[in-house]
């Protein structure tokens, strides 16, 4: 089975969001970027059929040179060859277009994408590849086993679960209970050191013009203070929820 | 050229959602000068639309549509959005509605922005602000194609009644053939779902174990909530999966967020900073939560939450 994971080289969880350029750029100074978590649960999957059932899993990026680091990191994880396409990632459908091709010239049976970027939050990459190469899709995905060609996919519902049967190719968006959190890998020096020989290969970008363009970014207004409420005076705070915040 | 808007329904039922996104199509609407179309799939009822801005209702009703299938239904709405020559389709932020919304931008080359919490402020060029870096922050985005898809964030925009009339037509569009089969649902019914709530009572390690839930439970059945908890607790399977809240859990914009012995990590917090207000009961007055509350109560939680279910209860009563 050849497995494409689409990796995206997001700023860590704690950093600080700032802006630059007069609201227009996101700050880089000083942040440190990962593997997108929801990518990261579906590397550790496909590792899983790597390790259980055979696979080759090649990740793919959309990106400058400056996410090489980050391809790297999922190759010491165990990923077999890296592919960064070599365009910024302006908007979710250009992205999304540049890994549809990276997919069909790689002829893959599983395409498994995070639900969604903890940068952008914009949840369209799986299922606009999975629309632009007409494979089957199923988002929202925390379980998936393939048995030939054929993939059980359980997804997660508004109050609940499904599980859906499709065939291969199969394009997934995935997200925490792909895999526990506990069997996340970190690379180990044996790792690091095989990654360094694995093939990285930059593909020149697909022509696109951008759907969306980002015109600028705001930051919320600063929050005030908390209002604390003394644990033997609750009818003050129902009569805040009520009549101040009505909320309730 | 109306504005077409998908409003979902659960089992028939049109959901509170749907009536949310009719209120964002219609301002959409004011601002093009135009109507507003719905479609519906399978809905019993759809008389409550017009309440909402809805000119028209597309009614499809079709065995063939009963379970969910987001490819499916994505070329349903795809054939709605044509018939209409509909230049911009509104979605909800359901699970079931961000799956469909990247599919139908394919099918109808268009430009999506998703989380979207404000009517455009400019119809040309198109430009929406929605919520990015897990709420962190905003971006204001520029739609620049032809036809454009729009996901509301929940309880973003909030319901805005109006006056009118809608008119309903039976439609029946072509429905595609898929291999994606639904083997099994499993789904709580009877309670309130954390993307549809006004209100989530969400627990933390602070209640020391699953046994301790009970009040948790009663305190969101005495407000209409539902209930959720923090990632800990969710690892530790005190509770499913499905109900933790964070950034690689479930996203929060209720009305109000009620954190019970949850201490506040950033990860945590990212996902309910969308939430309008925040009340954070726990012992530890240093909690990072207390920071990003709107309401604080330092105080035990087994003491707190029973005296606080006692005197909402009466609370109710009097209303």
């Amino acid at each position: 089975m050849k497995i494409l994971v689409c990796i995206s080289h997001v700023p860590d969880t704690t950093s600080k969001i700032n802006f630059t350029d007069g609201d227009t750029k996101f700050d880089t100074n000083g942040v440190q970027f990962v593997i997108n978590p929801n990518d990261e649960f579906g590397l550790t999957r496909a590792m899983w059929f790597k390790e259980k059932q055979g696979a080759n899993i090649t990740v793919v990026n959309v990106g400058g040179p400056e996410t090489e680091p980050t391809l790297r990191k999922a190759l010491a994880i165990g990923a077999d060859a890296a592919i960064r396409v070599n365009t910024e990632a302006t908007d979710g459908f250009t992205v999304a277009k540049q890994l549809a091709k990276v997919a069909t010239d790689g002829n893959f049976d599983l395409i498994i994408a995070g639900r969604e970027s903890i940068d952008y939050n914009g949840g369209m990459v799986p299922g606009m590849i999975a629309g632009l190469i007409n494979a089957n899709f199923v988002n929202n995905c925390i379980g998936l086993e393939v048995e030939g060609t054929t993939t059980t996919a359980t997804r997660e519902i508004d109050g609940g679960k499904e599980t859906i049967s499709a065939t291969l190719p199969l394009v997934i968006g995935g997200q925490k209970g792909l895999v526990e959190e506990s069997d996340l890998r970190i690379p180990n020096m044996r790792g690091i050191m095989m990654a360094r020989k694995k093939p990285l290969t930059v593909a020149e970008p697909v022509e696109s013009n951008p759907e969306t363009t980002s015109v600028k970014f705001e930051k919320p207004a600063p929050k005030g203070a908390v209002k604390l409420v003394s644990e033997d005076n609750l009818d003050e705070l129902i009569n805040l929820l009520h009549n101040e915040a009505k909320v309730i | 050229m109306s504005v077409l808007v998908y409003t979902e329904s659960d089992q028939g039922t049109l959901k509170k959602g749907a009536l949310e996104v009719a209120s964002y199509a219609k301002a959409v609407a004011d601002k093009l000068g135009t109507s507003v179309t719905a479609v519906t799939i399978n809905t019993n009822n759809t008389s409550e639309l017009a309440k909402y801005g809805v000119d028209k209702v597309l009614n499809i009703s079709n065995e063939a549509l009963q379970a969910f299938n987001a490819k499916i239904y994505a070329d349903v709405i795809k054939q709605a959005a044509e018939k209409e020559s509909s230049q911009v389709v509104i979605l909800s932020s359901s699970a079931d509605s961000k799956y469909i919304a990247p599919l139908l931008a394919v099918n109808l080359n268009a430009g999506y922005a998703s989380n979207v919490i404000e009517a455009p402020s400019s119809t040309s060029p198109f430009t929406v602000k929605r919520n990015a870096f897990t709420n962190k922050a905003f971006e204001v985005s520029q739609i620049n194609t032809e036809v454009k898809i729009i996901g509301v964030s929940s309880n973003a925009f909030g319901l805005v009644e109006t006056s009118g009339e809608a008119s309903a037509e039976d439609f029946s569009p072509s429905i595609l053939e898929s291999d994606v089969k639904v083997q099994s649902v499993d789904k709580v019914t009877d309670k309130v779902t954390i993307a549809d709530a006004d209100i989530v009572v969400s627990g933390g390690r602070g209640l020391k174990g699953p046994e301790n839930w009970g009040m948790i439970e009663e305190l969101a059945d005495v407000l209409g909530a539902a209930t959720a908890c923090s990632k800990p607790v969710s690892d530790l399977g005190w509770r499913p999966h499905g109900e933790h809240v964070g950034q690689t859990g479930k996203p929060v914009a209720s009305n109000l967020y009620i954190a019970i012995g949850i201490s506040g990590a950033i990860q945590h917090l990212a996902g309910v900073n969308a939430s309008k207000v925040k009340l954070v009961i726990n012992t530890d007055p240093e909690a990072p939560f207390f920071k990003a509350a709107d309401y604080g109560v330092v105080g035990d939680a087994f003491t707190v939450v029973p005296e606080l279910i006692e005197k909402l209860k009466a609370f109710k009563a009097n209303q």
